[in-house]
């Protein structure tokens, strides 16, 4: 939302303010954390700067590529394209946090299994989606690609991909994470 | 990014009256639009007030029997709505055919109507453009203009409003209802809504200082066969070269907007009279007045024949 201020009262202390920072608390994988921000930092730098996992990565910084897509109470989003001031008590989701090295998500294991990646830049990202995407349509929300908008979108190659449509993988490995997508779909259907 | 301060509004009012009262000030919601262009520095506010703990985020049914939608209700939400899926089908369907799932999930529905042109010209800041600095002139006119617009253009800018969700809300008459910094409220029909660029393209709405959307309101359903068709360079997460929001009715009747071609959701309400005798003499009415580009007169006969689409969609 845009609104156009024209008055002439400025904020007492607008750069000072800036530069003493806002405190925000919110959950990164179920541990709570406390930052004091200059308000500028996305939540994707302050992932990856301030909470120091790196896992989520920045791609074109624009919300084009999806590279740093994590989940946020529960909804998947693009960290780049918000403030982590808007974050307060918020349970936020990582790669880091949906598994780890010996005991990975049943994604990151199809993803593994499908070779779903080839530089791996975008791969979190694409995970972080997928494991959302079939939330998602569990939970009836229709696609584009969705035939019939009153009945419960089904699960076919065309709904997967219209759905991580705003994940880009420059490796070009789509037709593998679809792969990768639709067998852990299946698996917990 | 310029440096800002930041606050959290806890009544729209309140919102209001800070957002004409501090210099430089803006609401920001979703952010998936302004935070963007922040980056850009193509908008710089010194100061934001985060407008998303209003409560302003429910969808209800209203006493004539239409729906009320917050003006913080997301993409996501507002497409999912069972009601909405149901009763305004156009509307569903043109979310659902904007942006990309993380976007849908954070983008609200005020935002979505606030969104900037993506105009290449307007993006680079090193190209004149009269939308970021009124009065340097426009490198679009005679620039690479496909993507632009065709109709209600001026000579100072010939951007296009991005949003399918508006083209939809047009083609339903909504209202978008605000309040302003005294606290009063009032309703601006959608067609009124966003204006056309004439001599001050950098005024993109009849939004008053620091007034605030807080609902779009749907008047009762329309029966019929509920349309969106958008034309694009990908098949998914693309803007529209050219959407149609149709509802068509058996006997050939209906209203139909187009988006991707204006400054503004385009609808002509006089030319749908001509509806029944086939997209033609429809389009012909709908687009009497266009002045489009070398580049983009492709847009002409592509609204021609998205029209006939929809209107062969609904007789199936």
């Amino acid at each position: 939302m845009i609104g156009l201020g024209s008055g002439g009262e400025a904020p007492a202390t607008s750069s000072d303010a800036a530069r003493r920072g806002f405190d925000v608390s919110f959950e990164v994988n179920g541990e709570p954390l406390n930052f004091r921000l200059d308000t500028r930092t996305t939540l994707l730098d302050a992932l990856r700067e301030h909470a120091h996992l790196t896992g989520t990565k920045k791609g074109c910084d624009h919300g084009q590529c999806g590279a740093c897509t994590v989940i946020v109470n529960g909804v998947r989003i693009n960290s780049c394209l918000t403030l982590a001031v808007m974050h307060e008590g918020d349970k936020i989701t990582t790669i880091e946090g949906l598994g780890e090295p010996d005991h990975l998500h049943p994604m990151q294991a199809a993803f593994v299994e499908h070779d779903g990646y080839q530089c791996g830049y975008c791969t979190p990202g694409q995970i972080c989606s997928a494991v959302a995407v079939l939330e998602e349509i569990k939970a009836g929300i229709p696609s584009h690609a969705s035939v019939d908008l009153t009945s419960h979108p089904e699960l076919t190659n065309a709904e997967l991909r219209e759905r991580m449509s705003g994940n880009i993988c420059r490796c070009g490995a789509y037709s593998n994470i679809a792969d990768a997508i639709a067998q852990v779909a299946e698996s917990s259907t | 990014m310029k440096e800002f301060t930041y606050e959290r509004a806890t009544s729209a009012q309140e919102a209001a009256a800070k957002a004409q009262r501090i210099e430089g000030a803006k609401f920001i919601a979703g952010g998936t639009n302004l935070l963007d262009l922040m980056k850009l520095e193509i908008e710089t506010p010194d100061h934001l007030i985060d407008v998303n703990g209003l409560g302003l985020d429910m969808i209800e049914t209203t006493p004539e029997g239409g729906l009320r939608i917050g003006a913080l209700v997301r993409n996501t939400s507002l497409a999912a709505d069972l009601r909405v899926r149901r009763d305004y089908a156009v509307l569903s369907r043109a979310l659902l055919a904007g942006a990309s799932g993380q976007l849908r999930n954070k983008a609200t529905t005020a935002g979505n109507l606030l969104q900037r042109t993506r105009c290449p010209y307007f993006y680079d800041t090193n190209q004149p453009c009269n939308k970021r600095s009124p009065g340097a002139g426009c490198a679009a006119i005679d620039g690479v203009s496909r993507q632009l617009g065709i109709i209600g253009v001026s000579e100072a800018c010939i951007a296009t409003h991005p949003s399918d969700m508006a083209v939809a809300m047009r083609v339903l008459d909504a209202e978008v209802e605000t309040v302003d910094p005294a606290g009063q409220a009032r309703k601006i029909p959608v067609a009124d809504f966003h204006r056309l660029p004439g001599d001050s393209p950098h005024i993109e709405t009849s939004l008053y200082s620091g007034e605030l959307i807080t609902a779009v309101t749907l008047p009762p359903p329309v029966s019929g066969n509920h349309i969106y068709r958008k034309v694009r360079d990908r098949a998914s997460y693309a803007f529209a070269l050219v959407s149609v929001a149709a509802i068509l009715q058996r006997d050939g009747t209906g209203r139909v907007a187009v988006g991707g071609v204006a400054h503004k959701p385009w609808r002509v309400e006089e030319a749908e009279a001509e509806l029944p005798k086939g997209a033609k003499p429809f389009a012909a009415g709908l687009l009497a007045d266009a002045k489009p580009t070398q580049d983009n007169a492709f847009k002409l006969p592509l609204v021609e024949r998205t029209v006939a689409a929809a209107i062969n969609e609904a007789r199936q």
